[in-house]
């Protein structure tokens, strides 16, 4: 066949559209993928985000305001939710620590109560309002790689002073606290972290990259293993709990022998 | 007893008989039945074997139990089986000799009362006057008190002799002149990230950021001094909040210490030098955890509750060509607790 009778072929028109098609959807798929991958709704996401609204107008409305924009007005306070991101919502709602049942210093953790999906609804919306940290993926989070000792270096550094040297958590002021991290998942360990809930400064990856998150929570994870090679941590708590035991156990054995070396024998 | 008058009740002249008596003496079955002393005796020395044995224990322990070799103790968690078998060995050989002996003294010992009665305190009057009369003879045979020339001089030997210890004092030094007033931040020293050494541009840190930071170069200082001494003084923390939340800074008129919300506080706390960074974001306030005194960082880093009697140093910053966080200059206050010579 010459070129001639190839541009004559009855299906060549239909070809070159196809071709064309293909070519400009390529393309715009190319140039459009990166902007779509952060941009905070899709149209795939478009009704989660508006099943998340109507969650949010239900329950979460009354303190951070019908806009999300927080109010302050002395009487109810809610910190605005725009550019908190969605990594925000998932820690404070699936740790319970959202919705507070009453105003309080401290938003304590308890069962959560939306169901995973309605969280990621929830989180979609308040991610579509402006850009803020995502919920990180497990990659992000995943802790074989870390260097330990790093880990506890870092911990050491920016953790403990508030969450004690064995993470057991300590007081903060007027009845606010540093919570135990005994029972956090790498996945919540991570978001606080990056966002900072109630109290805690944030730790973004510009100032604590990801290598050194993922070191934190492997040293995390090594205390949670509760290994105490030293003897009996008694909490871990400190000198409270150690005073307690040796103002009890330890001066009642001292009494105890003085009693038995100062009785008279029969 | 006649003269007993007016003095301590307990007390009993030289002797005389005893103003409380004892009570009857009452044998133990030890003292009375062979087979019960032998028993006591055996006891005893089972006491002391088996301290032995722990003893021997002990370094059974120490070479064989590997020091990483963990053991599971149901409620009271996972420990080191190394530490428990060492701690438990020498512990109860020690306890065994203790209660080995107090069993031997208890019951085989004797336990006849003996009572040693107060008698005054002072010496007979004859000791006395023998001893007054011992020292004028001394006085008097010595010339101590005729010579003149040689007892002022001995005196003035004497008060020059503890001068030397004095002056060892200065050993003790030297002073420590301006060091406490001065850390190594300077003009453009760059401020890193603590442990990681990453500097800093402002667009790091978001509101609500906290930032455990050092200057550049402090490990080179470190390993020069040999002492950790630069990075007690240095460390510092940084902070963002939004502007309009800052209410004062230690900047003088006409300065700006903060980098667009940034501020940078010293670490170490005011009363007695602890390091301190528990910052709670939304009260801007840093915490002491040792004696919890609170400071309160959007406000000069002013004290509002706990002992401290002074305001947080700042570090004045800005950013340099490169458009990195470096301090403006050194603190402009000593950092950390009290001193008398600072006022």
């Amino acid at each position: 066949m010459t070129s001639t009778s190839l541009r004559r072929h009855k299906a060549t028109g239909t070809l070159v559209v196809l071709g064309a098609l293909l070519a400009t959807g390529v393309g715009y798929a190319a140039v459009t993928s990166v902007a779509e991958a952060s941009a905070p709704a899709t149209a795939a996401s478009a009704t989660l985000v508006e099943e998340g609204r109507q969650l949010y107008l239900e329950g979460c409305a009354t303190c951070h305001g019908l806009g999300a924009q927080g109010i302050n007005d002395g009487s109810s306070y809610g910190p605005s939710l725009i550019g908190v991101g969605a990594a925000a919502v998932d820690f404070q709602v699936a740790t319970g620590r959202m919705p507070l049942a009453a105003p309080a210093n401290q938003a304590p953790r308890k069962p959560p109560v939306y169901t995973p999906e309605q969280i990621e609804a929830l989180a979609a919306y308040v991610a579509s309002l402006g850009p803020g940290p995502a919920i990180p993926t497990e990659d992000q989070y995943d802790s074989s790689d870390a260097d330990l000792a790093e880990g506890g270096e870092l911990f050491r550094t920016n953790c403990a002073q508030c969450h004690n040297a064995a993470g057991k958590g300590g007081a903060l002021s007027e009845g606010r606290y540093a919570p135990t991290l005994m029972n956090a998942t790498p996945k919540e360990i991570y978001e606080a972290m990056l966002t900072g809930p109630q109290n805690m400064p944030n730790f973004p990856d510009s100032t604590m990259p990801e290598e050194q998150k993922q070191a934190i929570i492997a040293f995390v994870e090594h205390l949670q293993s509760g290994d105490s090679p030293g003897g009996f941590a008694l909490g871990s708590l400190g000198p409270v709990t150690e005073g307690v035991f040796i103002w009890t156990a330890g001066l009642g054995l001292l009494l105890a022998a003085a009693v038995w070396i100062g009785a008279k024998v029969r | 007893m006649s003269d007993s008058q007016g003095k301590d009740l307990a007390t009993v002249e030289h002797g005389e008989a005893p103003l409380y008596p004892l009570p009857p003496h009452r044998p133990r079955t030890t003292d009375t039945d062979p087979r019960a002393a032998r028993r006591a005796q055996r006891q005893v020395a089972t006491q002391f074997a088996l301290s032995a044995v722990l003893t021997v224990g002990f370094f059974v322990a120490y070479w064989v139990v590997p020091v990483d070799q963990t053991v599971e103790l149901g409620p009271f968690g996972v420990w080191s089986l190394s530490n428990l078998l060492l701690g438990l060995t020498l512990g109860g050989a020690i306890l065994l000799i203790g209660t080995g002996a107090i069993h031997w003294a208890k019951k085989l010992m004797s336990d006849e009362e003996i009572v040693d009665e107060r008698h005054p305190l002072g010496s007979p009057e004859e000791d006395r006057a023998a001893a007054k009369e011992m020292f004028d003879t001394g006085l008097a045979e010595s010339g101590f008190a005729e010579r003149k020339i040689v007892r002022r001089s001995l005196i003035g030997a004497l008060l020059l002799f503890p001068l030397p210890f004095i002056a060892f004092l200065r050993d003790m030094g030297p002073m420590p002149g301006t060091s406490l007033r001065n850390t190594i931040w300077k003009k453009g020293t760059r401020i890193v990230v603590d442990v990681s050494g990453q500097p800093l541009r402002p667009e790091d840190l978001q509101v609500g950021t906290l930032v455990s930071a050092s200057p550049e170069g402090l490990d080179e200082i470190q390993e020069e001094e040999g002492t950790q001494n630069a990075r007690a003084k240095a460390s510092i923390i940084l902070v963002r909040m939004s502007p309009d939340e800052i209410r004062s800074d230690q900047s003088p008129e006409g300065e700006t210490w903060a980098y667009e919300g940034i501020l940078a506080y010293s670490k170490i706390c005011t009363h007695v030098g602890c390091p301190i960074a528990l910052y709670q974001r939304r009260t801007h306030h840093l915490l002491c955890p040792c004696h919890q005194s609170t400071f309160d960082l959007a406000d000069s880093g002013n004290v509002v509750f706990g002992p401290a009697a002074r305001r947080m140093p700042q570090l004045p910053i800005t950013v340099d060509d490169e458009g990195y966080l470096v301090a403006q200059s050194d603190f402009t206050q000593p950092v950390g607790p009290s001193f008398w010579e600072r006022g």
